[in-house]
């Protein structure tokens, strides 16, 4: 009940500030923030809860940023029914991957999915009707009622979709789900053994998790109206997506949450004030940190804290 | 696609896939024989690269650099294994994630460390045998190719020796079998892998060396990378030499097929790489020469 307080009080304050604030770039810099809290919510759901690295973050975000793309351009769609579409696209690479490459061990379904983000690069290079190489220019449609500009609607749609991925992530966390993946990380075999249907549970957090990625990918068109491969299939997605989790905390569905907010505020505030390259840096840096200093990251560190006092 | 431009792919295919099995053979190593899962290889490659390129601004040939960059390498890599083993691999499997991650993370290090350093810019080295080319009838073969060719080779059948051969070679074989026995026969399997770590980015700064010779390097270079070297070592089965060799050639010949093939071309050329990998995690994940 609390949780579900938690999120109608984070969501009232989105549309409250959609509706009082003022500030364009507000909106563009709150948009990435809250996307990347998205993309490491779902990356967490198989990358946290069941110990199966995925380094193609960028191969499902663009995977739905295209696919609302070219939806878009060939018939002109409403938002809702593009990020459905994206959703589906991304859910179906997930399962796809999933199958090919979960009964492997991790490390495999890890280069798999680096490989997954060159092919997808690569397909919509080579793909004309989708901008090829150059890219594509859209024009956005008028934002919908009550909404009075583009950006502020999709500032509120972003944070009402990542909201809700926390609400499912929460959800299998919880749910006998969630209990499997955790059971078939820590030890593949025993889980088997106890009954766990660990190739089915994989494969479910794969396509959840890639469709999620996708849904986030969806808005990205409309938001730069524009989309071009080498920036929609970018490394620094699966670096956030990943870096995020590794720093807030895998084991529960607020790590990634912190560590995206965190970690894309710094990269807002280093990019802006330094420069690119020192961002990515930082990045890396703070994720090698992480993982060697606190594995359990920065809830680990609270629950250490306040369990000692 | 005529036949004469068909063995033109196929010796050109020849030449890159030599090429691209000198390139995997410290990850058949390091990933292969010792599970470590290192995708910040192709990263210490480039690396390697941009200190080759520093030794040939002072007089050395891109090739003697590289075999004097291999000391300091090899400890570096053991430096970093020791680092990996009492950081992870000690932990058990719950920590192999966080290895992963690590991993990762390293490689965007040296990356931007790189550009930081040298800038995004392409760097290059000069050599007598760089620029010119051998004329075999119609086909022209560049020297350079010719050159990393041979050194690929001389690599590949000395590090076959060593491990088939020598005393730790037959030690690092024995890690990757079966590491508790060896526990029991009383050595000690972290300074073996240690060691073998240590040999491996050695041969990755050679590599290194081999990629500038080829041409312009840049410090975004490993990302391509990555996918070539895994999916030779993967194709090759995990840790054999013979099976890296092989596993080069079916990539580097494919490559070069779908490089001259008119309908293709050089924009699908790094997909290659990936789609073969994926078949063969899909098909048949012990690869070639799979134990």
């Amino acid at each position: 009940m609390k949780f579900w307080i938690g999120i109608a009080i984070a969501f009232g304050a989105a549309v409250a500030t959609a509706t009082f604030v003022d500030f364009d770039y507000f909106f563009f810099a709150s948009y990435t923030v809250l996307m990347f809290i998205m993309l490491a919510t779902a990356w967490n759901i198989l990358g946290g809860y069941a110990g199966y690295v995925n380094f193609g973050t960028p191969a499902f975000f663009g995977l739905g940023a295209y696919t609302a793309a070219v939806l878009y351009k060939a018939y002109a769609l409403p938002l809702g029914v593009l990020i459905a579409a994206a959703m589906l696209m991304s859910g179906l690479l997930g399962l796809f991957a999933g199958l090919l490459t979960l009964r492997l061990r991790g490390i495999f379904f890890a280069i798999a999915t680096i490989a997954l983000t060159v092919i997808m690069e690569t397909v919509f290079i080579n793909w004309r009707y989708a901008g090829g190489a150059t890219g594509l220019q859209l024009l956005r449609p008028p934002p919908i009622a009550p909404f009075e500009s583009y950006i502020k609607m999709l500032f509120v749609l972003m944070a009402a979709m990542a909201l809700a991925s926390m609400a499912l992530a929460r959800y299998i966390e919880n749910s006998w789900l969630g209990r499997g993946l955790r059971a078939l990380r820590d030890s593949e075999e025993a889980a088997e053994c106890s009954g766990v249907p660990t190739l089915k549970l994989k494969v479910f957090a794969c396509t959840v998790s890639g469709g999620l990625m996708g849904a986030c990918g969806a808005p990205m068109p409309m938001y730069l109206s524009f989309i071009e491969p080498a920036s929609t299939f970018n490394l620094n997605y699966a670096v956030g997506a990943l870096a995020s989790p590794m720093i807030g905390g895998t084991a529960h569905w607020l790590g990634p949450v912190i560590g995206a907010f965190v970690l894309a505020s710094l990269q807002q505030i280093v990019t802006v004030t330094i420069s690119n390259e020192m961002n990515v840096l930082v990045v890396g840096a703070l994720l090698v940190v992480f993982v060697v200093v606190a594995p359990d990251g920065l809830l680990g560190l609270f629950k250490r804290i306040f369990s000692r006092k | 696609m005529t036949f004469d431009l068909l063995f033109e792919a196929v010796l050109f295919g020849i030449l890159l896939g030599g090429f691209y099995a000198a390139l995997s053979m410290g990850l058949s190593v390091s990933f292969g024989l010792l599970d470590v899962p290192h995708v910040a290889h192709p990263a210490i490659m480039v690396l390697g690269s941009y200190c080759t390129w520093l030794l040939v601004g002072l007089g050395l040939d891109p090739i003697v650099a590289g075999v004097v960059l291999m000391a300091p390498f090899f400890l570096l890599g053991m430096a970093v294994y020791r680092f990996y083993y009492e950081a992870f691999e000690r932990r058990g499997s719950e920590a192999a994630v966080r290895g992963i991650a690590f991993f990762f993370g390293l490689a965007l290090v040296i990356e931007v460390g790189l550009i930081l350093g040298f800038g995004v810019d392409q760097r290059m080295v000069e050599a007598a045998y760089i620029g010119r080319s051998l004329s075999l009838g119609e086909i022209r073969i560049p020297m350079r190719t010719l050159a990393v060719f041979a050194v690929a080779v001389v690599l590949t059948l000395a590090l076959t020796v060593y491990m088939s051969k020598t005393f730790t070679g037959r030690a690092i074989k024995a890690v990757a079998q079966d590491e508790p026995a060896l526990r029991l026969m009383g050595a000690n399997p972290v300074r073996i892998k240690q060691w073998a770590f240590g040999i491996a980015t050695a041969v990755a700064a050679l590599a290194g060396a081999m990629l500038i010779i080829i041409g312009p390097v840049d410090p975004g270079m490993d990302r391509v990378y990555i996918g070539r070297t895994f999916a030779v070592v993967v194709l090759a089965g995990l840790g054999s030499m013979t099976g890296t060799v092989a596993a080069g050639l079916v990539l580097g010949i494919t490559e070069s097929i779908v490089l001259i093939h008119p309908g293709l071309g050089a924009s699908w050329a790094p997909a290659v790489s990936f789609t073969l990998l994926l078949i063969v995690l899909g098909v048949r994940p012990q690869g070639l020469f799979g134990r």
